[in-house]
């Protein structure tokens, strides 16, 4: 990848470094920030940081304001963000998006060095976040922020971190149910095992009487306590009137337990205990298993981590930092370069060009004059502003979408596969039990008839199907996760298989939010004409211009005299004695071209039209070949807040009959959704990455949400996938779609299984010894088959490529 | 034979003190981030203030 010997690279980020002079002790930077980083850790003695991986750090090029900080010093604010103070030590945690290396951990853990007042820090790896201990007599929190902000790794700080209040805490009850399940069920195995034995010797009734109780003492903790959660489940589905998969498991665990007992009691024989709680242990791992891969990732985000926790309000010339819950209708506010506005407000003072393509999907920051209203969400590019507060944060434009009832309404647990596969499985069972039961009956075997009813309902419990959903899913989520796709839950590897409409947003999601392509077409320009048209272009402040003017990128400029700008329309003047019009063919009066698609600045000289140039969006490396292949397999729509100046490359991309919108707000987005569903019955899958898009997230059978590498923010969603792997979407899906085929396959081999012991089960002679042999051995086959069919699935579809990269691998 | 019995008490305590082992690791958080530690015992010893 890298091709160091030719183009000098950061010594801090590892970006090209365009011309050497941004350097010390000869190590080169791309920008004063990465230098001013490297500088302070070398001061510190802390550059171990460079050694242990080369370029470790993110770019720094940006510039932070002084006191944006200074909110933290609010009382209020403190108490909230502080999870703990005694006025000796403070502890507070950070989220910071950027820990991705060994170096971010080593420089982290070591950051008392360069705050002394720190007294330890301790970083979560999986979680992205650092504890820190510190002393408030010494340091303050406002300080601890800063120095982590000044070594690279700025802490997130939203809306969300104060409102929601219970900390993150951990579950740890799985890990305590596997290994009680795990001792007590090597322990009943070793027990049985003597007991086994004891059947052909005759050994004294004080030592048999020993083994049972040790097995039922042992037995107990299984099933009260790490079993609970099949018994809940079960318990939950029957209260929504539906049988789920976990349901003929509880009855079968219930109904094992009690023949057992009874046999134990009643000194007829050994019972099943090791059997069922093998069965318990192997299932819990399973769960675990599907567990562990999304548990770190918040799928769960709104725009209150979106949102700033304090804004400056003026008042009576002071500048106080308020809470952003306190900021009242009327209050003067102040928003800096790179600020999110999170109420809405009309521009007072400073010259805004807002970014609004987070939340409406535009993709040319928009112009707004003093006097008209800015939407929440919107962010500042450049420069101070004064706003005048209209709407508060709970009632403005934008939070007004989460009131829409798809984020209010709970939903129903739905069926999927395998709890269908499930219940009709287990009515099988229970037929065959009851007929095997009145077989015996009518020859007059009561004993035989209840022998065979349980022991049918013993050895056939559709485990073997929860176990091989299980440790598939397990494995399906791990491999995604590897290739930096991250599902909510493994129910979404079904629904993601089921997919048969995909809806794409454009702006962030199949073109880059920032960036745009200019062409120009026309005559060739002269030097002359190149320098005049630049020295004009470089009046104007409007986005179009600054991407011409970037594009011609030239150095000398002349002067410009008599300068007109028209809103909207385009820039006039003279330079070096040429007339010069550069803006929309409406303006200009005429266009060069005007096939070409896209946003125009059409270039007029001295009464004759020059040419033009074009700015369109710039797509994402390899999302053509994305399309070419879902459109293929899928029927695609595009839906978007932006305009429609790039339909038509649109239309050329998904094909003619595709829908295609342009200009859709996010209740829009909704309802597109939403028809679809309703009238078509289509499984929608919607792609996107904005706030403008969690309603359509929401609303669809599988939201995705695109995010970029070091970004920390994606709306509400199923699913989250990293923007550089969105080309192997088709292949995820049809990943997902094999292990559907891999589940049932291992099924029906467990049937083979389960046959067996139906054979003795029917004729009432399944000893307990059987059982023991069949039910671990059929666990086991499913889980090595389900692993090995999914990694030679994987590795087929080419999804263990994560293998080749180096070390960055945090997930 | 009935030594068997002391045996099997035997066993049984010596696994007990591996589970009440495993369940205080658990207490105590070793089990809640898999990747930090790994990478923490590569380092150099800690650096100290200066």
């Amino acid at each position: 990848m890298s091709n160091a010997s030719t183009t000098l690279s950061c010594y801090h980020c590892g970006n090209e470094v365009p011309d050497a002079s941004i350097a010390t002790a000869e190590k080169y930077f791309c920008c004063s920030g990465c230098k001013t980083v490297y500088e302070l850790l070398n001061d510190y003695e802390l550059c171990t940081y460079y050694e242990l991986n080369k370029k470790p750090g993110l770019t720094q090029n940006r510039i932070s304001r002084k006191e944006k900080y200074a909110f933290l010093e609010d009382a209020e604010i403190q108490k909230k963000l502080i999870h703990f103070s005694n006025g000796q030590q403070s502890q507070v945690s950070f989220y910071l998006p950027q820990i991705h290396c060994s170096s971010c951990l080593w420089l982290l853990e070591n950051i008392q060095k360069v705050d002394e007042g720190i007294v330890s820090s301790r970083v979560n790896f999986t979680k992205k976040e650092i504890f820190i201990v510190f002393d408030p007599k010494i340091t303050s929190l406002r300080k601890v922020v800063e120095t982590l902000e000044s070594v690279g790794y700025e802490p997130h700080l939203s809306l969300n971190e104060i409102s929601s209040k219970a900390g993150r805490k951990t579950d740890r009850t799985r890990w305590y149910k596997i290994g009680v399940a795990g001792f007590c069920f090597s322990n009943i195995m070793m027990m049985s095992f003597a007991d086994y034995l004891a059947v052909s010797n005759t050994v004294d009734a004080g030592i048999a009487f020993m083994l049972k109780a040790i097995i039922v003492l042992l037995s107990l903790p299984v099933l009260f306590y790490s079993a609970t959660e099949f018994f809940i489940s079960a318990w939950n589905g029957l209260k929504h009137k539906y049988l789920n998969i976990d349901f003929p498991v509880a009855l079968a665990l219930a109904i094992t337990f009690s023949r057992s007992m009874y046999e134990i009691l009643s000194g007829t024989g050994s019972g099943y205990l090791d059997s069922m709680s093998g069965i318990v242990f192997f299932m819990l791992i399973g769960r675990w298993l599907q567990a562990r891969t999304y548990q770190t990732i918040s799928f769960d985000r709104d725009y209150k981590s979106f949102f700033p926790i304090a804004l400056n309000v003026v008042k009576d010339g002071s500048i106080t930092p308020t809470e952003i819950s306190k900021v009242k209708e009327n209050d003067v506010i102040q928003v800096y370069s790179n600020e999110i506005i999170p109420v809405d407000a009309i521009l007072s003072k400073g010259n805004a060009k807002i970014d609004y393509s987070f939340v409406s999907g535009e993709s040319f920051p928009v112009q707004v004059n003093i006097g008209e209203i800015i939407y929440a969400g919107g962010k500042q590019i450049e420069g101070l502003l004064e706003l005048i507060v209209v709407k508060e944060v709970s009632q403005s434009y934008l939070t007004n979408l989460w009131n829409n009832p798809v984020f209010t309404k709970k939903e129903a647990p739905k069926k999927s596969t395998y709890d269908i596969i499930g219940k009709y499985f287990t009515y099988l069972v229970l037929a065959l039990g009851l007929s095997a039961g009145w077989y015996w009956y009518g020859k007059g075997e009561p004993v035989l008839m209840w022998n065979a009813i349980t022991t049918v309902l013993i050895v056939a419990c559709p485990c073997a199907l929860l176990l091989s959903e299980n440790y598939t899913n397990g494995n399906i989520l791990r491999i995604f996760g590897l290739n930096k796709f991250y599902l909510r839950s493994p129910e979404m590897i079904e629904k993601l298989s089921k997919i048969n409409h995909i809806v794409l947003d454009k702006t962030g999601t199949i073109t880059q939010a920032n960036g745009a392509n200019v062409r120009y077409t026309g005559k060739i320009l002269t030097p002359e004409y190149r320098r005049i048209i630049a020295s004009l272009l470089n009046q104007s402040s409007h986005p179009a211009s600054k991407l011409a003017a970037d594009f011609l990128n030239e150095k000398e400029l002349s002067e410009v005299v008599h300068y007109k700008e028209v809103e909207g329309m385009g820039i006039e003047g003279w330079v070096s004695e040429h007339h010069i019009k550069l803006g929309s063919s409406k303006f200009v009066g005429g266009a060069y071209n005007n096939e070409k698609p896209g946003t125009k600045v059409v270039a007029y000289v001295d009464g004759e039209i020059v040419g033009e140039f074009t700015i369109s969006n710039k797509y994402r490396f390899g999302v053509t070949k994305l399309i070419q292949s879902l459109k293929k397999k899928y029927t695609l729509s595009l839906i978007s807040g932006d305009n429609d100046a790039e339909l038509e490359n649109i239309e050329d991309l998904l094909g003619k009959d595709s829908d295609v919108l342009f200009n859709q707000s996010p209740q829009q987005k909704l309802e597109y959704i939403n028809q679809l569903q309703r009238n078509y019955g289509q499984n929608v899958a919607m792609i996107g990455d904005g706030l403008n898009d969690a309603g359509a997230l929401k609303q669809s059978d599988l939201g995705i949400a695109v995010v970029d590498a070091g970004n920390n923010f994606s709306p509400s969603s199923d699913g989250i996938i990293e923007a550089t792997k969105l080309t192997l979407l088709d292949t995820f899906i049809q990943f997902a779609i094999t292990g559907k085929k891999v589940i049932l396959f291992t099924f029906a081999i467990s049937v083979i299984y389960n046959v067996i012991g139906l054979y003795f089960a029917i004729q009432g002679i399944l000893s307990p010894v059987i059982a023991a042999i069949l039910m671990p051995s059929s666990s086991i086959t499913i889980i090595g088959l389900t692993y090995g069919l999914t990694e030679w699935a994987a590795g087929h579809y080419g999804l263990k490529e994560y293998k080749k990269q180096p070390f960055p691998n945090p997930n | 034979m009935s030594v068997i019995i002391i045996l099997l008490i035997v066993s049984i305590c010596i696994s007990g003190g591996f589970l009440a082992a495993f369940l205080w690791s658990v207490r105590d958080g070793q089990f809640d981030d898999d990747q930090s530690p790994a990478q923490r015992m590569l380092f150099d010893q800690k650096i100290t203030k200066k």
